[in-house]
């Protein structure tokens, strides 16, 4: 049971510490294996099991569900060009005809080089911006074919890596809670009573809370 | 902040409108707790620590703070309908925007966390929520940057976590982020999805997440935008929000407008006084339509929304306007289209994007949708038939049946079906998927009649090639449909 590296496996126990329920973990855990790999290989799905207490047929069952986890391996960098109304609107069929081209793989494939990944995406809430896509769900505006060949050229020779990270790393700044400052999470079933903050407002006023 | 630059969230564009939500926006550093505190950060929290829960439930409830997530509910009649005597209870916060055509979810996080972070604390305080789970959409990479980043900041200087402000009330803000599913933004999938699960929606009634939500327990979801609209109320008071806009409508919303608008952009407009006229006409904000064209249709609230045409440009942000003119404010995006939109085909780029997303829980929905797709594609294509016409108003009727809410079209006598659509889904995601379909057939049912004319495969046709391919323009080369096909 060796997927996770130590740090990986520090941080996994950090995230379930912060839930009521462990298994409420399982999606940012997902990441962090995500972030490790590339992909979310079967070995991490085992450990993650064991982690958040489950099976490793319930944690494919949440991991198939999402978009954004692949199971299988990716290019180092996911295209993901938006097909939804507002970047249709402004020319992403076009502009994916043209990556197609520019790529030499057809939407859903990897270059022989495992460098990009190309796909078909919905909606990425840049509306306004169209047509736009991201690469490792990072932005990019108004893109014409111009646009996308010295996006290419940059990524390849390895120009925006400062910007964008490899497939699997999302934020790359995590949420920490100081030990110091933390309330901590508590199952449901262990508190029974109202917080202390509204037990001393009914002190001073008439009502409950509603 | 890390090292790397982020890039500028564009798209907003300051007017003379008040603003709320977006006062900040203009700075480079707007997400900053430097930035925040010199700007009225966390005032409105001590306000609200100062005041007893009750009065701080009270001073919301007044405002009238409808949701800004596409229902429209009030938050502070939501937040009366935990049950009382039954604790723990939770706030999760709904940042999985992804409605098409909408985003300033994205941008509140992006550019003014600790304004979010403010809203989620005064929330907990007024109800007696005692844990946060602040749920961001995956593909938001920067949104989960900059509010890990704020959260963190705000830690450490004392503003979230344990005895806040030096007082009893003390709460955690857990940040959670999703995965990509567009479902989970309904808010019992979203529950779901925080406790770990395929994020497929919960039968609603008779349970509302307010009475049985997260692990089980009393659970407020709500949308970011209605938090960030929280420390204003408490800074300013009730009596100043409802001051803007109409009793029913008060405040300000976020409404991005996009497609073949001179000045796409995310505008904060005024709440049930501006129009759809003002928007998209006037100089502070869209600008009209590019030179020569003119506005063929438009969706007035999210790619779920029913279909305006020119004949409703002059109804105001005001749902009990907008409802009975067969459509629904959604989530705030405005879609135009001008006279060079190929309507079946813009219809398909939507009626694609609800059959993927469909989580299958719901046989109406997970079939009906895809059937939806199929049909309408191969009538896009010209390959389709009279027959198909028929096919997808009865597969819309089996998702949705009785009338669909649809706009009136006055030069065919067409009055307009209100709002809201029956449905066979547990779900909204099932009507969605016939929304903008049915829409198109019933407001431009010509376009649809010349497609499955005989031989209508030879001279029409725009699809070419990829999957993804809808070539909703004529080709600017060409302007002509015919030479478009001849790129099938």
């Amino acid at each position: 049971m060796t997927f996770f590296t130590e740090e990986n496996r520090t941080l996994a126990h950090e995230i379930i510490g912060r839930y009521p329920k462990r298994r409420s973990a399982m999606i940012p855990l997902l990441h962090v294996a995500q972030a490790q790999a590339g992909w979310v290989t079967e070995e991490a799905m085992v450990e993650i099991a064991e982690l958040v207490d489950t099976t490793p047929a319930e944690v494919l069952g949440t991991c198939s569900f999402y978009e954004m986890f692949k199971r299988e391996p990716v290019g180092k960098f996911l295209v993901n060009i938006c097909a939804t109304m507002s970047c249709a609107l402004a020319g992403a069929a076009e502009l994916m005809e043209h990556a197609e081209e520019r790529l030499g793989v057809r939407a859903g494939g990897t270059t022989p080089d495992g460098l990009f990944t190309l796909a078909s995406a919905e909606c990425q809430a840049a509306c306004t911006e169209a047509p736009c896509l991201q690469v490792n769900y990072r932005y990019r505006y108004r893109v014409d074919a111009d646009g996308f060949d010295q996006l290419v050229d940059d990524l390849a020779a390895g120009a925006l890596d400062d910007e964008i990270p490899p497939h699997g790393v999302t934020a790359r700044v995590r949420q920490h809670i100081p030990a110091g400052r933390a309330v901590g999470a508590v199952p449901p079933e262990a508190v029974a009573e109202e917080p202390v903050w509204l037990a001393v407002a009914d002190g001073v006023s008439s009502g409950g809370a509603s | 902040m890390a090292s790397y630059t982020i890039p500028h969230a564009p798209g907003f564009v300051a007017n003379d409108a008040p603003r709320i939500v977006t006062e900040r926006f203009d700075h480079p550093d707007s997400y900053t707790l430097e930035r925040y505190l010199a700007t009225g950060g966390y005032e409105g929290l001590r306000a609200a620590l100062g005041r007893t829960p009750d009065d701080v439930h009270g001073e919301v409830r007044s405002a009238t703070l409808l949701g800004r997530g596409g229902a429209g509910f009030p938050a502070g009649v939501k937040w009366g309908f935990c049950p009382p005597g039954v604790w723990p209870r939770y706030l999760v916060v709904n940042g999985d925007e992804s409605e098409p055509g909408t985003y300033k979810d994205r941008l509140l996080m992006e550019l003014d966390p600790h304004q979010l972070i403010e809203g989620c604390l005064i929330a907990c305080y007024a109800v007696g929520l005692s844990q946060c789970f602040l749920y961001i959409r995956g593909e938001m990479a920067v949104a989960q940057e900059r509010v890990a980043q704020a959260l963190n900041e705000a830690y450490e200087a004392g503003w979230v976590g344990r005895n806040i402000c030096g007082t009893d009330f003390s709460v955690d803000i857990v940040l959670h982020w999703g995965a990509g599913a567009y479902v989970v933004g309904e808010e019992t999938a979203l529950i779901e999805s925080l406790e770990g699960n395929r994020g497929m929606p919960r039968l609603k009634p008779p349970y509302f997440p307010a009475a049985i939500g997260l692990y089980g327990q009393p659970t407020i979801v709500n949308n970011v935008e209605t938090l960030a609209n929280l420390p204003w109320i408490m800074r300013n008071g009730a009596a100043a929000f409802t001051a803007i806009g109409t009793p029913t409508s008060p405040g300000t919303r976020m409404i991005a407008v996009s497609g073949h608008v001179q000045r796409p952009g995310v505008y904060e407009i005024t709440n049930g006084t501006t129009t759809f006229r003002d928007l998209i006409y006037g100089e502070d904000y869209c600008g009209g339509l590019r030179p020569g064209r003119k506005l063929k249709a438009f969706v007035p609230g999210g790619g779920s929304a029913p279909w305006f045409t020119p004949a409703q440009l002059d109804l105001p942000f005001e749902a009990s306007e907008v409802g009975p003119q067969g459509s629904m404010l959604g989530s705030g995006a405005v879609m135009v289209m001008d006279d060079t939109t190929d309507i079946p085909a813009a219809a398909l780029t939507l009626t694609k994007f609800y059959a993927h997303e469909s989580c299958g829980k719901c046989v109406p929905c997970r079939e009906g949708a895809t059937w939806l797709e199929r049909v309408l594609r191969r009538v896009c294509d010209g390959t389709g038939t009279p027959r198909d016409l028929e096919v997808l108003l009865e597969v819309g009727a089996s998702i949705s049946p009785g009338d669909f809410p649809h706009a009136a079209v006055p030069e065919r006598g067409l009055e307009a079906k209100p709002f809201p659509y029956q449905m066979t889904t547990i779900c909204f995601v099932g009507p969605s998927a016939f929304a903008p379909l049915h829409s198109a057939m019933t407001l431009f049912p010509e376009e649809f009649e010349a497609r499955v004319a005989p031989n209508a495969h030879l001279e029409t046709g725009p699809s070419h090639g990829s999957a993804s391919s809808t070539g909703l323009l004529g080709s600017p080369a060409s302007g002509s449909v015919s030479e478009v096909s001849v790129r099938v």
